[in-house]
């Protein structure tokens, strides 16, 4: 028994090796001082710096946040009206919506790319900023919808109902129970929709048109000229923001699931 | 979600039965021929490699994965999230990120045979950056997680007593195993193959990135054809039937496991 335990045990750090390593290397040599990046030749930081002087990587940085936080903005707003609005329609009607939820997170992003890239050009929308936006949009609307829905599926519907029962319009009942009770999904689907948008090349791919060119674009574009220690660093920083991301999300999402209304009330109480 | 989502895919569909125009685009001609085309062995074999590839992938993983996530599942509860999120994190790191590390790994002047040649392991260069098995090596590590997950789940739900009992019973490890642990998990290696066969099937930053001419896969075939060659109805053949590969998985996975969806 204890020989299979130490099995599983080094099997399982082989796995976890096997996922940091090429991680772990890649920042490693982003402090490599050579330009032939395979060989150790001190510590240095130039590559940073030459990445923060890099007019054209600013610029990409620049678009991906506008990016994400508009396409990010339209994805929440209709999801979290989708999500809520579904509750409001019957079993078999939520059933066929949900099902239809799954179908564009299986399909492979790169049905999605060629997909979205025809319609704009159908519709003779030009290709640029705007259009990866929408893409984005478009691509994080179900992720917002499922993590919405898997909330709603636990909260209480007699919560609301007594809010009612107490006075509330409809729209005060949202705001001030069904709403406050979501918070948590809310931020959740902010937060991946965020990362979703700030990680995509395929989409962005299809949809880009000349002279927008996201973060992830660039990086391709900089991978495919070939190695240099320059993207190592540039891959440095991206490993940092995404754990950076994902600590915040965690920590959101430790929170307990189920909130008693009277832990709740204080502070929605007030606004 | 409708206008943005499922007109486009119908207009792939619709385009997929049209003819290429002469400076790219499409005429209204209806034809058959771009499915046609799509027989053509050339085409036939790069359909057939990203599904070998795409097995291969979904076969390493979970070889790989499976200990891991019964190792996970069997830890203390305390450690349990914690290995997850370290599971989770390379996962979460730009795709591009990661499929660059191998590259600056793997190449011919990589660090591989950098370190190799230093120890004097060998005296020329290990050529595998621009096959299929760097192509391989990408998918795996990219979509590994994929498969720990769901597999981690359902391991988690597998009652410890159970494999107690056929061992009190004098089944041998091995068949404790392949008779009572892996039937019982069977739903979540489902889940994890179609996981990472997906995405596998599709893929084209991994292809594009590590592998050569030689290694196209559907992804690659799919790029080039709207984007190089501009054969929009052609190309729209080829991802519609991807599309279908894809869908026909997905579903025989909601008819084994019900609760998939819920649990999406």
């Amino acid at each position: 028994m204890r020989k299979r335990k130490l099995g599983l045990l080094s099997a399982s750090l082989g796995n976890l090796l096997f996922l940091y390593l090429p991680i772990g290397v890649l920042v490693f040599f982003s402090f490599n001082d050579s330009k032939l990046s395979a060989v150790w030749q001190g510590f240095s930081l130039r590559w940073y710096r030459a990445l923060l002087s890099d007019e054209s990587l600013l610029t990409a940085v620049q678009n991906s946040l506008v990016v994400g936080v508009v396409s990010t903005c339209i994805a929440t707003i209709l999801g979290v009206s989708a999500a809520v609005c579904m509750e409001r329609l019957s079993l078999t009607r939520q059933r066929i919506i949900e099902g239809a939820m799954v179908f564009p997170l299986v399909i492979p992003e790169i049905m999605m790319g060629v997909a979205l890239m025809l319609l704009f050009v159908m519709v003779k929308w030009p290709l640029g900023l705007m259009t990866i936006t929408i893409g984005h949009a478009a691509m994080n609307l179900p992720l917002v919808m499922v993590i919405l829905r898997a909330r709603l599926r636990k909260l209480d519907p007699q919560l609301e109902e007594a809010a009612r029962d107490l006075g509330a319009t409809a729209w005060q009942a949202f705001r001030r129970v069904t709403l406050p009770l979501l918070m948590p999904a809310v931020v959740g689907a902010v937060l991946m929709a965020f990362t979703v948008s700030l990680d995509d090349f395929i989409v962005a791919f299809f949809t880009t048109g000349p002279g927008s060119t996201t973060l992830p674009l660039k990086v391709y574009s900089m991978v495919k000229s070939g190695v240099s220690p320059e993207i190592n660093s540039l891959s440095a920083i991206l490993v940092l923001v995404s754990m950076g991301l994902i600590g915040v999300s965690l920590m959101i999402q430790r929170r307990p699931v189920t909130q008693t209304p009277t832990e709740r009330f204080p502070h929605t109480g007030g606004t | 979600m409708g206008l943005f989502f499922f007109l486009p895919l119908v207009l792939v569909f619709i385009i997929s039965f049209l003819t290429r125009g002469t400076y790219g685009g499409f005429e209204w001609t209806w034809s058959l021929a771009n499915y046609g085309t799509l027989l053509d062995p050339l085409y036939l074999w790069i359909y057939g490699r990203s599904f070998v590839l795409a097995t291969a992938t979904t076969a390493v993983c979970l070889v790989l994965g499976y200990p891991l996530a019964y190792y996970i599942s069997r830890a203390p509860s305390r450690w349990q999230p914690i290995w997850l999120v370290l599971v989770m994190i390379p996962f979460w790191t730009n795709f591009l990120v990661r499929t660059y590390a191998w590259i600056f790994i793997l190449r011919t002047e990589g660090l591989m045979n950098t370190l190799l040649s230093e120890l004097g392991l060998i005296s020329e260069p290990i050529e595998i950056l621009y096959t299929n098995i760097a192509v391989l090596i990408g998918l795996v590590y990219g979509y590994l997680p994929f498969m720990v997950l769901p597999l981690y789940a359902a391991i988690e739900r597998l009652d410890p007593l159970l494999v107690d009992a056929a061992a009190d019973l004098y089944a041998p490890g091995w068949s404790r195993f392949w008779r009572v642990i892996l039937p019982l998990t069977k739903p979540g290696v489902i889940a994890g193959c179609l996981l990472v066969f997906i995405p596998s099937v599709g893929a084209f930053i991994t292809p594009d990135l590590l592998g050569g001419a030689k290694t196209m896969m559907v992804g690659n075939l799919i790029q080039h054809e709207y984007l190089v060659v501009r054969d929009w109805p052609f190309g729209s053949a080829v991802s519609f039937v991807l599309m279908a590969i894809v869908l026909l998985g997905a579903m025989t996975y909601f008819k084994v496991d019900k609760r998939g969806l819920q649990r999406l």
